[in-house]
């Protein structure tokens, strides 16, 4: 089909005659389009970093914490005698005692180096102190060398700065220290902690994030086999699929039973730390999508009073065009089309408007650079929503008798 | 005449409803989405401290590892050293001074019913009280005898004294702390600075503490560090002596220097006992002290939210695509009353007058736009509120000043919105109108 069939001529000349009205929802468009591609590069880059993996047993896991005041509170027999109480529970998996929670957003961190020195800038990992059940409770997988026995667990008092000689690490952390090697010969390699403190690897395990999901290094975790001699300490509890949320209670009331001089608190299923820890990005994407609804709404809204406005205005010329024979459909498609030429207009300074707030974002905060799809993408949509808002006016003018040309408005 | 206009716009508006609904959601939802958002960045970078926030000034010296900065790219670390804490209060060379650190504590009430209960604990000197203008419900700060000589002795909240002594005045009552006895001599009344600016290494709109203490206890009390602990280099040694003369950093410190040139002698201090902590072998960098005022740290610790920014952001784009629309519908809708123009013209109504008589139609869209905005934002932050949780419940209230730019705002935007439409309703050539009539 020729250009002259579609018309594009006389929709342009019109169109000149009532620029600023075009150029409205031109700009109109434009905007919406660069809020809502930026709105859903935001959206995406949030999803994905809520999705990643913390390696525990997200479902059936929790924990508390306690705290012992009692003037005769003795740090060593609580934590063996919690341990085995816990560990006797009906429906408990396994259970460890922890120093920090992965992704709960507080712990402990280190550097760890493979040449001792000073001035040389170690690689920061995520401590995490537990003993040989750490690798069942906390759900990760060996994936070369061995995990701790019970001899290799050691007790730290408060204050205690030396390390033990063992250390089992995360694939992520073992391959940042070991770039060239198969993490399978990392094993019985030496690291240093406090510039020159030597570790031994004793095993590589698959995956667990660090306390701060915000971290640049939240891959980096390691595992030291030692218990804790500090009067305020943690619990980590794997529990039977299923038994998660009957246990909780149980396991508090058990523990602040069996010892008064110490207090048990802050229980929370991993679940629910996971949910706060990332409320800040969820909420963000609730938000997000919502600015990008009632803005589709309003921007469709304005094309259609626009449209409806422009049908009115040219009724007579409707139906005298109809009256010399210009089919429904041609009518239908002159609006249609008007509204195509106004959005592509609009979608292309929205390309631009785009990658500009994008490249702003980048500048002023530490966002990331837009992918190029979206913004083909971001076009497709608008153009699909411009038809859309614009079907029922034209529609309308469709409708438009012949007659009323004969008649004065 | 402006009653008349108002009549005439009432008029106007009420022959489109559809229209006229449509340009005031329009407004309305530009509006609601910006106040929404402008509150929470508003509350984020408010001055908690508003009468003296240029006169407290947050310490910070470089005592980190010679070989690499405490913060990129060349920034001392954001707390200090027991040493240089303590260093620092004996020397007295402020006006006032506090150092402070966050711990926690158990509380066993005097009731034996009540269950002992873990409360959070800010340990400082008696002059945190007065530099920061804490309100006292009964009694008063500790005095400064009491931090040398390490008396027993604490300030405690208002909800503390709630809890352990059903609200009356507990001054000169003892309360078990930590496992030992304190006499209570002051109780705060309600106290939230917005942002809780004096130590925000943990989050910079946490509540205020349960109990207040003197800082100099926690070396015979071995009271516990909570906050962020950072060291570059390992305690010499074991045990929490060892810890406490450790290079970790887990102190605040804040000082009170009314005039310029208090500031300088202070800073010239600061670099005074720099020069001399190297000459016993510490502060292995090169001298870089700093002192930041309370809205510049603020700043230095990006207290408003980078979401909360590219939020406001995008909302006034929201704002801007609301307009938009508004000036299109203002426009269509002024095309259809060219006639009703011309006739009004013809009859001797000026330029000014139409020109007038439109710009009030305009404003009572936006000022109708404006309050129902203010009920959306009302919404919106009680949306925000569902979402965040009580990470944001200290932001999202509005106050005075916010509803009035909100009022402001619409009705500005919406006057200018109308602006272009009107010019052009009012550039009708009266006779060409009522020719086709």
């Amino acid at each position: 089909m020729s250009a002259t069939n579609w018309e594009v001529g006389p929709i342009l000349r019109a169109l000149k005659r009532n620029k600023v009205g075009a150029l409205l929802i031109a700009l109109q468009i434009a905007v919406t389009m660069t809020i809502i591609v930026n709105a859903i590069f935001i959206i995406q880059e949030r999803s994905q970093l809520m999705a990643r993996e913390s390696g525990l047993d997200d479902a059936n896991s929790f924990f508390l914490s306690s705290t012992g005041f009692a003037t005769d509170f003795d740090e060593q027999s609580t934590v063996t005698a919690d341990l085995e109480a816990i560990r006797n529970t009906p429906g408990v998996r396994n259970a460890i005692q922890i120093n920090a929670i992965p992704v709960s957003g507080g712990g402990w961190s280190m550097g760890l180096q493979t040449e001792p020195g000073e001035d040389i800038e170690g690689t920061g990992v995520a401590v995490y102190m537990v003993d040989e059940q750490g690798l069942d409770t906390l759900d990760v997988e060996l994936i070369a060398g061995e995990n701790f026995t019970a001899n290799d667990i050691l007790w730290r008092g408060n204050g205690e700065s030396s390390w033990p000689d063992l250390v089992i690490l995360s694939q992520a952390m073992v391959e940042r220290l070991f770039p060239d090697l198969p993490v399978a010969e990392s094993i019985g390699k030496t690291v240093y902690i406090n510039n020159d403190e030597p570790m031994i690897i004793k095993g590589v395990i698959d995956k667990l994030q660090a306390p701060w999901p915000g971290w640049s290094n939240v891959e980096n975790s390691m595992l030291v086999p030692q218990k804790m001699l500090f009067t305020s300490t943690r619990y980590f509890i794997r529990a039977e699929p299923g038994m998660r949320d009957t246990l909780m209670p149980q396991v508090e009331q058990m523990l602040a039973d069996s010892n008064r001089g110490r207090i048990i608190r802050s229980l929370r299923s991993v679940e629910e730390t996971r949910e706060r820890t990332y409320r800040q990005h969820s909420g963000m994407i609730k938000i997000l999508t919502t600015v990008m609804v009632i803005l589709t709404i309003v921007t469709a809204l304005g094309i259609v009073g626009l449209a409806s406005f422009s049908v009115n205005r040219r009724k007579k010329q409707i139906g005298t065009r109809r009256a010399l024979g210009a089919s429904q459909g041609s009518i239908m498609r002159y609006f249609m089309l008007e509204n195509f030429l106004i959005s592509t207009m609009g979608v292309l300074l929205g390309a631009a408007l785009t990658v500009g707030l994008n490249i702003l974002l980048v500048n002023t905060f530490e966002m990331s650079r837009i992918e190029w799809y979206y913004v083909p993408a971001g076009m497709v949509v608008l153009w699909i929503v411009g038809q859309l808002a614009v079907y029922g006016p034209a529609r309308k003018a469709a409708q438009v008798s012949p007659a009323l040309a004969t008649r004065t408005v | 005449m402006f009653q008349y206009y108002l009549k005439l716009s009432l008029k106007s508006l009420r022959r489109n409803p559809i229209l006229s609904a449509l340009m005031v959601t329009a407004i309305a939802l530009g509006i609601g989405a910006c106040m929404t958002i402008l509150t929470v960045n508003y509350v984020m970078s408010s001055d908690p401290i508003p009468h003296k926030s240029d006169k407290l000034f947050y310490v910070q010296l470089d005592s980190w590892d010679p070989y690499q900065p405490a913060r990129e790219p060349n920034d001392p670390p954001d707390q200090i050293t027991w040493t240089d804490a303590t260093n620092l209060m004996q020397e007295k060379a402020a006006f006032r001074q506090a150092a402070m650190a966050s711990s926690n504590g158990v509380i066993e009430p005097a009731d034996q019913d009540s269950k002992p209960y873990l409360a959070s604990m800010r340990l400082t000197y008696s002059d945190f009280f007065s530099m920061f203008d804490v309100p006292f419900l009964y009694g008063s700060a500790w005095d400064a005898a009491a931090d040398e000589q390490e008396q027993l002795v604490a300030v405690i909240s208002k909800a503390t004294n709630d809890r352990n002594f059903g609200g009356e005045n507990s001054v000169g009552q003892t309360l078990r702390v930590a496992g030992e006895n304190f006499r209570i001599v002051g109780v705060v009344d309600d106290w939230q600075p917005v942002p809780r600016f004096y130590d925000v290494t943990t989050g910079a709109f946490d509540d205020t503490e349960e109990v207040y203490l003197p800082l100099a206890l926690k070396m015979p009390l071995e009271l516990p560090s909570s906050g962020n602990v950072n060291c570059w280099k390992e305690p010499d040694g074991d045990g929490f002596i060892a810890f406490l003369q450790s290079e970790c950093v887990n102190y605040q410190m804040w000082v009170e220097l009314p005039s310029d040139a208090d500031k300088q002698r202070y800073m010239d201090f600061l670099d005074n006992y720099a020069n001399q902590q190297k000459a016993l072998g510490r502060f292995p960098r090169p001298l870089n002290n700093k002192l930041s005022d309370v809205m510049q740290w603020m700043e230095y610790n990006n207290v408003v939210n980078d979401d909360a920014e590219v939020m406001l952001w995008l909302s006034f784009m929201f704002l801007a695509v609301c307009l938009l629309n508004t000036i299109g519908l203002l426009l269509a809708k002024f095309s259809t009353k060219a006639s009703e123009i011309g006739l009004r013209r013809a009859v001797g109504a000026s330029r000014g007058d139409l020109f007038r008589q439109h710009l009030v139609e305009t404003a009572m869209i936006g000022l109708a736009g404006g309050l129902a905005g203010l009920g959306l934002a009302w919404l919106g932050l009680r949306g925000i509120e569902a979402i965040f949780g009580e990470f944001v419940s200290k932001m999202v209230h509005m106050d005075t000043n916010m509803i009035i730019v909100a009022l402001a705002l619409a009705l500005v935007s919406s006057i200018l919105a109308g602006l272009y439409p009107t010019w052009r309703a009012c550039n009708i050539a009266p006779a060409g109108q009522l020719k086709s009539q």
